[in-house]
Parts: structure tokens; sequence; C-alpha cells
């Protein structure tokens, strides 16, 4: 089956709403699994990891969480496949760089999706829009366990779900919440908060994961440590944390309405201004304006626009949904102009929109 | 910047930005212990110093030191005593107690069970209730025959087997 076509519109995948989502975009939960007998897929040479795909590969095709759903191994897909998939956070970018002897899992809904032969044989991801991080574990675990049926996964008494990395040893776990933080990052008060949930043991990261940088004023928060901890104390922390970091984000924005609400609104406007009118935007530059107008829709400060609208927006602009909207290859210039357009054309046919005065 | 750390000095060089994001401006946000920690305790397993070799998949502990990633499940029984610094830095503990695959969760319960009896047993002995010692001791005996196989058959003890398994999907 072609991917494109699999795919849930964007449309469809902006109109999910959650919990908290005002500031939490997105849960996550990703497991680390091996299966046992068989080298890490960075040990095996291609013929055995072409062997341990095919062998693994069936196995979750047949779950019966992903009926109806997506599965193909990573060589007939076009790089634009791929970079999609990087852009709705279903594969890593790490991923995206393989072919044949690794392969890919995708449920129906999108809400579940495994690598196969990624830094481990599997690396399985659930996701749920909003603060739903335990339901997005449940989802998980149920999954996971529904697969030992059929996979013997390694795994030791003392040190758990034996992984290719250490740092994900014992439970092979990692949760995560995608925060939307305009207002610490206006208040300048997010580097703060970003220490302080290290401290805790957590990591703060960009959009895309490991080193990429917050744009959109977008962090994820995830756990560091995968032993010694159980995955209900790992989930139960990082729900906590995360509770107090949309309680400050909700201060600071409160605090921006108080006190700075000229220049709240001079950047809501501006980033209205830019995005409705211009004629080149980049990606990042959209990201971090379409971030503003989000902002502004949640403090309700603008009538007539709609956070689906711009979580929708959000996904297009980037480079592969780009394209393949389009329907062609385009250069890094053509798709400023190109993202331009689409902007002006959605956000020029927002009815009734009023902006703050 | 300089800070000491387990009785060693350590020096080193932050730009203007770095140092913000460090925190270094806030002196209750940094350590810069923990910035070093990675480098100031490199682990045994990380300088790829031991002659050891997995017997299972043919890794050496400088592979290691190239990828940070072992070779497969059976290089942690290989590498287990050059891991264990390391790991105790890295995580909460060195016991999993986490989740259990379905089928070795009845096996594991059994020995639980097992090792709590036979504490109960020798403190009996030790305090010369001798009654108890004996209620225990009975109960250890019944335990001797472990219980029914789990339900999956294929299903391994805590060793990783090494027998390729094909097509048995």
């Amino acid at each position: 089956m072609e991917l494109q076509k699999f795919l849930s519109s964007t449309t469809e995948l902006a109109g999910h709403e959650g919990p908290q989502d005002h500031v939490v975009l997105s849960s996550r939960v990703r497991l680390a699994r091996n299966v046992t007998g068989r080298p890490f897929p960075g040990r095996a040479k291609k013929a055995s990891r072409v062997e341990t795909c095919e062998f693994i590969q069936p196995a979750i095709a047949a779950a019966s969480a992903m009926r109806g759903g997506f599965s193909e191994s990573m060589q007939p897909l076009q790089a634009l496949d791929k970079q999609l998939l990087v852009e709705r956070h279903l594969i890593s970018r790490e991923h995206a760089a393989k072919g044949a002897g690794s392969g890919l899992v995708l449920s129906k809904d999108e809400t579940l999706s495994v690598m196969i032969n990624e830094e481990d044989h599997l690396r399985m991801q659930a996701l749920l829009p909003g603060l739903q991080v335990k339901q997005v574990w449940q989802k998980m675990d149920r999954f996971d366990t529904s697969l030992e049926k059929k996979l013997d996964f390694a795994f030791d008494a003392r040190l758990g779900y034996l992984t290719a990395c250490p740092t994900n040893l014992g439970t092979g776990i990692r949760v995560s919440a995608m925060l939307h933080l305009p207002g610490l990052v206006l208040t300048d008060q997010v580097n703060q908060i970003v220490q302080a949930v290290t401290k805790l043991g957590h990591a703060v990261r960009g959009l895309y994961g490991e080193g990429t940088e917050a744009s959109g004023h977008l962090f994820q928060v995830s756990n560091q440590m995968t032993l010694g901890e159980s995955e209900a104390d790992i989930i139960e922390r990082i729900h906590k944390v995360v509770l107090q970091v949309i309680e400050h984000e909700e201060n600071a924005r409160q605090t921006l309405l108080r006190t700075k609400a000229k220049e709240l609104y001079n950047h809501i406007g501006r980033a209205y201004g830019t995005l409705a009118h211009a004629h080149i935007v980049s990606s990042k530059e959209t990201m971090d304006k379409l971030s503003l107008l989000r902002l502004g829709v949640k403090l309700e400060l603008f009538k007539g626009l709609t956070t689906p609208l711009l979580d929708e927006l959000f996904l297009l602009s980037q480079p592969a949904h780009m394209q393949e909207l389009v329907g062609e290859k385009l250069s890094g210039e053509e798709r400023d102009l190109h993202r331009a357009d689409l902007l002006r054309k959605h956000l020029a046919k927002v009815k009734g929109l009023k902006l703050p005065e | 910047m300089t800070e000491i750390v387990d009785g060693q000095m350590k020096k080193i060089d932050l730009c203007e930005e770095c140092a913000k994001d460090q925190g270094v401006t806030d002196p209750k946000g940094f350590a810069l212990a923990d910035l070093l920690l990675g480098l100031g305790a490199a682990s045994e397993m990380e300088s790829g110093s031991g002659e050891l070799e997995c017997p299972a998949c043919g890794f050496a502990q400088a592979d290691f030191k190239k990828s940070g990633r072992l070779g497969c499940s059976d290089c942690y029984a290989t590498f287990a005593e050059p891991l264990e610094g390391m790991l105790k830095q890295m995580h909460k503990g060195t016991q999993h107690v986490g989740k259990v695959p379905k089928a070795l969760r009845q096996e594991m319960d059994f020995t639980k069970q097992q090792q709590q009896l036979e504490k109960q047993l020798s403190k009996a002995i030790e305090t010369e209730d001798y009654e108890q010692a004996a209620l225990v001791r009975d109960q250890l005996r019944g335990l001797d025959v472990p219980p029914e196989e789990p339900v999956e058959p294929k299903a391994k003890g805590t060793k990783s087997a090494k027998g390729v398994k094909g097509g048995e999907v």
C-alpha cells in the first residue's frame, strides 16, 4: 500500500483534542525491546538484519491493535515518505535513514507505531493528544503484552529488558510530553524551568527530539533513567513535573496579560500580520509565529481562529508536508513561497477575526 | 570556571551563551559537577581497555568505546562487571523493578516466595521457635514442586536463548 494514501489527512490529525491541551500538545510512551538469540541491529550484518526484520514484522502486523494498519520495509519508502513520517513523529530521524533490514508498522489511527531494527529490534511508540501519560502507558503496556505471545523478549531478572544502549536498560521506557511554553519563553523564565526539570532527572529537548532546538516554543520533557524504578513511578513523576510546568506556564501567561498586555498584543498582532500577508516565509518563522497565534487563541484574544486550524497549518508548513501538498519536489526557496501562499489563503479565509485591541 | 570534583580540579571554558544556558549566572541553578559527570567518571566500560569479548556475538569492549551500544543481549552477562559502575551512575538502581513478561512472572514469584520462606525458617531456628520452623519447613517442601509450566510453552528462563528461531510466526 502506498504510504501517502494510508496516512490520515492533516485536518483529521489536527482535529484531536486532549486534556490540558492549552499547554500539552501530546503524550507519548516509547518502549525498547529486543528478541532473544539475535545480535542487536547495530551489530548485526545486513543479511541477519533482514532475517530478523522478516521474523518480527509479521508478528507485529498481526497484532489486533494493528488491524487495518500499515506494514512495510523501509527499503521501498521514498525519501519524501520517510520525511512525512518524521514530521508526524512516527519514526525517528535515525530510522528514516534506514533501508533494507529495517521496517515499520503503523496502526490505522497512527497512535501506535513500531520501528523494527532501529537501534533495538523493536522501538514501539504510543501517542495520545494532550496530557494523558498514564493512558498512553496503558495503551503501550497492553500492546507490549499482546506481543509476548509471539516474540521472546530478551529479559534478565536483574537488569530487566535488555537494550542495545545501557541508558534504556530495565523498563526500556521513555515517557514524554510535548509542551507549548510561549508564556515562559516571553517572560524569560524558560531556562530556569528547563534547569529545574533537568535537575529532577528529566531531559528537555526540542521539537524533533535529541539535539534539536526549540522551535515554535515547543519543548519535550522525558524521563532519563529507566532502571531501578517501575514504569508507574516513572510516569507518575513525569505527570507531576508536567503539572508543575503547566502551572508555571499559566502564571506566565497571566503575568503577561496583567503587566505586559501591549507587548503581548504586539507580538501576536505582528505574527498574524506576517503570516496573513507574507509572500516568502521560512519554516522556522512560521512555527514561531503560529505558536504566538496559538497562544492568542488559547488566551481568547483572537475570535475566529481555532487551534485545529493552527495545528494543521503547523504540520503542513513542514518541508515534506509542503511538498506532498504541492505534489512536487521543492527547493528551500520554493517551499518558502508555497508556504506563504498556503498561510495567506487559510488565514484570509477566517471570518469574523478580531485582533486584540 | 573551576570546580573541585572528588578532589580533582576540573577546568572548563564556556562561551557566554553556553554559560547562560547552563545557568552560571545563577549560582543556585548551577553545578559544574553535573556538567562533568559524564566526562569525569569515564567508567571501566567506556575506557575500552578490557580484553573481554562476548562469546555470542564477538563484541569487544573497544567496540563499546566507539558506539556506546552493546552487541547482543548476552553482552550484558559478558560485560556485567565493567558495566556495573556505569549503570549505577546512569540509573536510579541496578535492580529492575518494572514490568516482567507474563510468562516469567510466575517463575520469579516462585523464587521470591522461596527466599522469603527460607528467611523465615532461619529466623525461627534462631529464636528456637521450633513449632514455627516445622511449619515453614513444610511450606518450603510444598514449594519444592515448581509451579505448572507457564501457559506459553515458548517462554524461556531469564537467560536469553542462543538458538535462532526463524519463521515461527
